[in-house]
Parts: structure tokens; sequence; C-alpha cells
């Protein structure tokens, strides 16, 4: 699949994307400046993590009115692939693609640090590559992760089966220990109702070569190459 | 004229930077301090010279921007007319 990378000034982990991508398509991905608007041919589109604009306002408030964000939105709506990895996450709850914000995590810290998530389906296009209930690794690396919705949503979500991730133990227990940012029903990743539009807290991208420790996340990355 | 949108989370939105005010007031020995909340103030000057209109206009930058109602409320004080 083509797959294009957006980047907003302040956006830091384009690069471990485009690796991740590349490493798993064997072509590199487009690389998007957010002021372009035409987005035609490509079937993946990912917001990587970073800071967009300092975190001004609230993260991902400022990326979300960028003008590339148009087009993001059309191709979502077009039934096209979007992932959207830590601040992607933040910005596409900012652009209501996804229900829920990210708020400043529970215990205030910054952290960076890896985390276990368990795959709550793999019936997708992004999870595909991993078994339902597998648990993988998976580095975190952000001041606002805490997953927030309110009730009826969290229900919905619930409901529909839209909660991807969830932060679990090294055995795939969702414990609160696990949950270290304090996110609403431990979620870490949820998707669209059409399941192609994917936001994850946690970087699969910076752990898909045994130089860096591991290749838990390439599963995801052979997913997307293969689509 | 100048309008002033006070921007906080909505209740029962948990927020560890007004309850970690909260423990370093009371660290400082300031008693009978319950909760804390912290929000934001964004101050607009307005070419507007009607106060209704400025409030209208204020009220929409901050339902499409200044705050993300799904957790945070405001309120748009208008002066200066």
């Amino acid at each position: 699949m083509k797959a294009g990378i957006v980047l907003f000034p302040g956006i830091n982990r384009e690069r471990d994307m485009a690796i991740a991508l590349e490493r798993a398509a064997g072509h590199a991905p487009r690389m998007i400046w957010h002021t372009e608007t035409e987005l035609a041919g490509l079937d993946l589109i990912v917001l990587p993590g970073g800071f967009s604009y300092g975190d001004y306002l609230r993260c991902g408030a400022m990326a979300a009115q960028a003008p590339v964000m148009g087009a993001v939105r059309a191709h979502a709506a077009r039934g096209g692939y979007v992932l959207g990895v830590c601040n992607g996450f933040q910005i596409l709850t900012e652009a209501g693609l996804l229900p829920g914000a990210l708020l400043r995590n529970a215990g205030l810290r910054f952290i960076s640090a890896d985390c276990h998530l368990r795959v709550e389906r793999a019936d997708t296009m992004f999870a595909a590559r991993y078994q339902r209930g597998a648990v993988f690794r998976a580095p975190m690396a952000h001041g606002d992760g805490n997953y927030f919705a309110d009730a009826a949503t969290l229900d919905r979500l619930e409901h529909e089966g839209l909660v991807g991730f969830r932060y679990a133990t090294a055995t795939g227990e969702v414990t609160p220990a696990a949950n270290r940012n304090g996110s609403a029903r431990s979620i870490a990743g949820i998707y669209s109702p059409n399941l192609r539009v994917l936001g994850l807290m946690p970087h699969p991208e910076d752990l898909v070569d045994p130089l860096l420790g591991g290749v838990d996340g390439a599963p995801l990355f052979e997913a997307l190459a293969a689509a | 004229m100048k309008a002033t949108v006070t921007v906080m989370l909505k209740p029962g939105v948990l927020d560890p930077q007004g309850k970690a005010i909260g423990q370093a007031l009371a660290g400082l020995g300031f008693a009978g301090v319950g909760e804390v909340r912290m929000g934001k103030v964004i101050v607009l000057e307005l070419a507007e010279t009607d106060p209704a209109r400025a409030r209208t206009a204020a009220e929409e930058m901050a339902r499409k921007l200044l705050a993300n109602t799904v957790i945070e409320g405001f309120t748009v004080a208008v002066d200066g007319a």
C-alpha cells in the first residue's frame, strides 16, 4: 500500500515512522508537508509522534486545523486508512476523527518507558499479523496520554469493539499498575467504526529492529505493507 | 473590544495539575484549601464594537478552537464597550 507521513512543525518521530514503513514495504513513504492539500493516490496516511506546534493550546489542537487536515478528513471519509501515533492520536481526537481526548498523564510525569499492549482484536488491517489477546512491547514517550471519554462514549467503544489495544502486564493482564498514564479502561488505542482509522498512544515504530532491542512492532508494519 | 475566554476542565474530568497545586499549597502550610482546578484564560482584542456580536464571535472561537468541548467548558466575558 502507498503510505504518506504528514509532517507538522514540531513533529519529531516522522523518520522513525518512515524507517518502519520502508523496512516493511521495501519503498519509502511520501513525506507530506502540513500545507499540502493533495493526497490522491495514497492508501494510508500516517500522523506521527512529536510535539506539533509546541503543544500550544492543547496537544494536537493546532495541527488539527492545519491545511492538510481537510485532505486527511476527505481521505478518511472515502474509507482510506489513517494511523495516528502519540501526537498523531491526539491530533485525530482534536480533529474529531476519533472520539475522546488525551489528558495529562494521571501521575503528571512525562512517561518514557516501555509498556505492554494487549491486542483486543486482530481482525483489522492494522492488527492482522497479531493474534487476538497477544501481548507486545512498545515504547511510550508522552506527557498527555491519559485517554478520556465520557461513560457513554466508552460504553459505545466497548460495545462496538472499537478498542484496539489496552495497556497490560507482560502476561496480558489489564491492571491499574500496567496503566501508567491513567487511561480510561486502560485504553491505548481505538479504531473508527469502519476500523480504518487507528489512534495509538505508544510507538510500535520504535521497535522494528533487533538492534533497538526487539521487533515487537514489526507485525503492524508488515500488515500495512501487505495490505 | 476585549473578550476574555476562560476555559476549564469539565467537572469530573481529572485535573492532575490542580491536584498538584493543591498539594503544594498544603505543603506551604495553607490550610482549608479544598479542591483546586486549573484552567486557561485567553484574552482576545476584537475589532467588533457591538458587545452581543463580540460575545457570539468569541463563543464561536471557543467552540471551534479555544476549548475542546469533549473535556472542557468555557465562559466568555466582554468588556471595553
